[in-house]
């Protein structure tokens, strides 16, 4: 499926970059209709799903308001636009969004030859295992045995069958079905003993679809590199840099302890890291490089939230997806969430 | 005397040649071929034009690539080292298994519910009744889905089986059973087997014949028996009797060895015999119908039993009616087996559309596949067609 998606965007691409450039117009646009329309998933627990009231959370949907917010002073100002995983890169490259925020894995291909480019990571993903709880498995090296379910069609499959031949475990056996629904109802009523997806999708999958999540763990490894993140259009470099250090500024605010409960006290902090962050002194404006207020960074934090806020209130432990922070923990707490110095 | 159908005397051909008849026939037909043959060049023109703009690759040469696609249930060795080529093969053996499982099951159970349908014994027609009007009004793949479900939700976990005995267990990974393990003494036996098997072919031709010039029917069954059985029990227990069996074990995570049939090849098996023996069923009620009564009064007036009367006189007239309609079903059910990958069955197209998702090889996937089914359909039209021609009503 996401062969076949990638392929069908290829050609879409192929058509648009043929067509009329659009240079450097996007951050006008943007501003001229007073609204930042964003790209999102139709529905994935944690990452962007609306509730019966049509309100919008997860990750992917807090960046959208975060850009808004830097944009705007006012988070607010964004109309979401669920895209499917096949509409999506056409909705980018068309015009019909303005950034693409919707789990979708940073690769090459897509990078260089959909007419879109890549701001960051906003959640470093990546193919895990599940278990039942009362199986005591602490590390998929000991799946060895176990039958596992995987959906067909996709990279999870070759990746499960070189993991299992990297790590000699040939008595593990892969019962493959053809749709995602069938995979997972298969391991719920005890078919398999694990299953495997993106841990994200795994951590949806168990606040959604198990009976009682607490009886299912999902193991630390990751077989493979599932780097998720926002992307723009190419040909409006302002606009991709704003994105890019709205990220950046997420970040950066969480490692300097700033979050969206203190930030106002924070205003007066000593440190100079972090007036330069919030924009508090008018001699070191960071947000006028950008083509943005000096306070930028502060609406973002103050309406939104650093790094730490949006990851902990959407996915993280006291949610229902319970994922731990791990590879999207900050670069000094052994992560890999790190961000260039704003100065 | 005239001639009752006098031939019509074809006047000469008065007008230009292009009048005439027959040339126009022929003209048509070869209009007609050379259409037929323009649209499929133009068809297949395109298609490889597009492909080319379009920078597709084309050809089989995939099929020689590393696959490292799992495959969980294969009669032969499987490894993800393996090739697409040797992957499709796995998918053909696969379709075949449950296709000729599926076949002889669904003959024998179509038949005995399509002659309990006549029986006399109210309960019994009655309750054939109600299954094939059930079965064949729901459509299959509801079957498949629900009969996955159900053993999702019905067999005990795999670490707590149903223990059914002598090495049987049953669970949510299938049916485990114990398997011989092989030694010499086993191949010995198997090929003495074979050769009495040979013999009792042999003499029951010649008891045959012999019945119908002398009119004595030599005894049949227990001679038969004893050629069939008596050389391999004496072989094998003269080797010592070997017969150590490998047992599935409890390990952590589930019941490992022996021989295990999987619930996604249970699942489809079941579906597919369960629904095409209901059609079977009918077909096999209506030729036994289409034996006039008379036969059976003829029958009981020499005086065979009812039990004869079914075996020598309405089965044999039955077969001419039923065999035709029967060989459709046989399509049916192969065909229907590439419902499979419904229950995680990996039969030819659940491991084609793998393919075809791994290497964006649409059309060549499609085509493997469609050669499967033709190949597989011809021979059982083959087959039964032959078949249908020896029991013919031989008009002399």
């Amino acid at each position: 499926m996401k062969k076949l998606a990638i392929a069908a965007a290829a050609f879409a691409a192929a058509a648009l970059v043929a067509g009329p450039a659009l240079a450097g117009k996007d951050l006008d646009n943007i501003r001229k209709r007073g609204s930042l329309v964003c790209g999102v998933n139709t529905g994935l627990a944690g990452f962007s799903i609306a509730d019966t009231q049509g309100r919008w959370t997860g990750i992917d949907v807090d960046v959208c308001r975060a850009i808004a917010a830097a944009i705007f002073g006012d988070a607010n100002k964004v109309q979401f636009k669920p895209t499917s995983a096949q509409q999506r890169f056409q909705a980018l490259q068309s015009g019909e969004v303005d950034v693409l925020s919707r789990n979708t894995t940073w690769t090459l291909t897509r990078d260089a030859s959909l007419g879109m480019i890549f701001t960051g990571v906003t959640f470093y993903d990546g193919q895990g295992f599940m278990v039942a709880k009362k199986l005591g498995v602490k590390s998929a090296r000991e799946l060895d045995g176990a039958e596992i379910c995987v959906q067909s069609g996709t990279t999870t499959e070759l990746n499960l069958t070189d993991f299992l031949k990297a790590n000699n475990m040939g008595k593990a056996k892969a019962i493959v079905f053809e749709k995602i629904e069938e995979a997972t109802a298969a391991f719920f009523s005890g078919r398999c003993q694990a299953y495997t997806t993106d841990a994200s999708g795994l951590a949806s999958t168990r606040s959604k679809d198990a009976k009682n999540p607490d009886d299912f763990v999902i193991l630390p490894e990751l077989i493979s590199k599932e780097p998720l993140g926002p992307a723009v259009r190419r040909g409006d470099e302002e606009f991709f840099a704003i994105v890019k250090w709205v990220l950046y500024a997420m970040v950066e605010a969480e490692e300097y302890g700033v979050d969206r409960a203190n930030v106002d006290q924070m205003k007066g902090s000593p440190n100079p890291a972090v007036k330069r962050l919030l924009g508090v002194d008018a001699k070191n404006d960071m947000g006028k490089l950008l083509g943005l207020k000096a306070d930028w960074a502060y609406q973002v934090i103050k309406q939104v939230g650093n790094y730490g806020d949006i990851y902990d209130r959407n996915v993280g432990p006291k949610t229902p997806l319970k994922l731990e922070r791990g590879l999207n923990a900050l670069w000094s707490k052994g992560g890999l969430q790190y961000a260039p110095p704003i100065r | 005397m005239a001639n009752p159908n006098p031939t019509p005397v074809r006047a000469p051909a008065t007008g230009a040649w292009w009048n005439d008849r027959r040339v126009r026939a022929v003209f048509y037909q070869i209009v007609f071929v050379l259409a037929v043959a323009a649209g499929i060049w133009v068809l297949v023109d395109n298609t490889i034009e597009n492909l080319r703009a379009r920078g597709l690759r084309t050809g089989f040469d995939f099929l020689g690539a590393r696959s490292g696609i799992p495959i969980s249930d294969s009669i032969i060795p499987w490894d993800p080292d393996d090739t697409f080529g040797r992957a499709y093969l796995v998918g053909i053996l696969n379709t075949l298994r449950v296709g000729i499982v599926g076949i002889i099951l669904a003959t024998i159970l179509g038949t005995i519910v399509g002659i309990a349908r006549l029986s006399q014994n109210w309960l019994v027609s009655k309750l054939a009744s109600i299954y094939v009007e059930t079965i064949r009004n729901i459509p299959l793949l509801l079957q498949l889905i629900f009969i996955y479900a159900l053993f999702g939700f019905a067999l005990p976990e795999q670490l707590d089986p149903l223990v059914i005995g002598g090495g049987f267990f049953l669970s949510k990974g299938g049916l485990m059973f114990p398997l011989l393990k092989l030694e010499a003494a086993h191949y010995a036996a198997g090929s003495v087997f074979l050769v009495s098997f040979a013999a009792m072919i042999v003499y029951n031709v010649w008891a045959k014949r012999r019945q119908n010039a002398t009119g004595v029917a030599p005894p049949r069954l227990l001679p038969s028996l004893a050629m069939l059985l008596l050389p391999t029990i004496i072989v094998f227990l003269a080797m010592g009797a070997p017969a150590e069996f490998d047992v599935a074990a409890k390990t952590r995570f589930r019941f490992i060895g022996g021989g295990a049939i999987g619930p996604e090849f249970l699942t489809v098996l079941l579906g597919l015999v369960i629904y095409t023996a209901a059609f079977i069923a009918e077909i096999v009620r209506s030729g036994i119908l289409a034996v006039s009564y008379g036969q059976t009064e003829a029958a009981g007036a020499l005086g065979l039993t009812r039990g004869q009367t079914l075996r020598l006189v309405l089965l044999p007239q039955a077969l001419r009616v039923i065999i035709p309609p029967m060989t459709s079903q046989y399509l049916n059910l192969v065909k229907n087996s590439s419902l499979a990958l419904i229950a995680g069955y990996q039969d030819v197209v659940a491991i084609e559309n793998m393919t075809m998702n791994q290497t964006g090889r649409a059309l060549e996937a499609i085509m493997l596949i469609m050669a499967v089914y033709l190949t597989i359909s011809l021979s059982i039209s083959l087959a039964m067609n032959t078949y249908n021609k020896r029991i013919a009503l031989k008009e002399r």
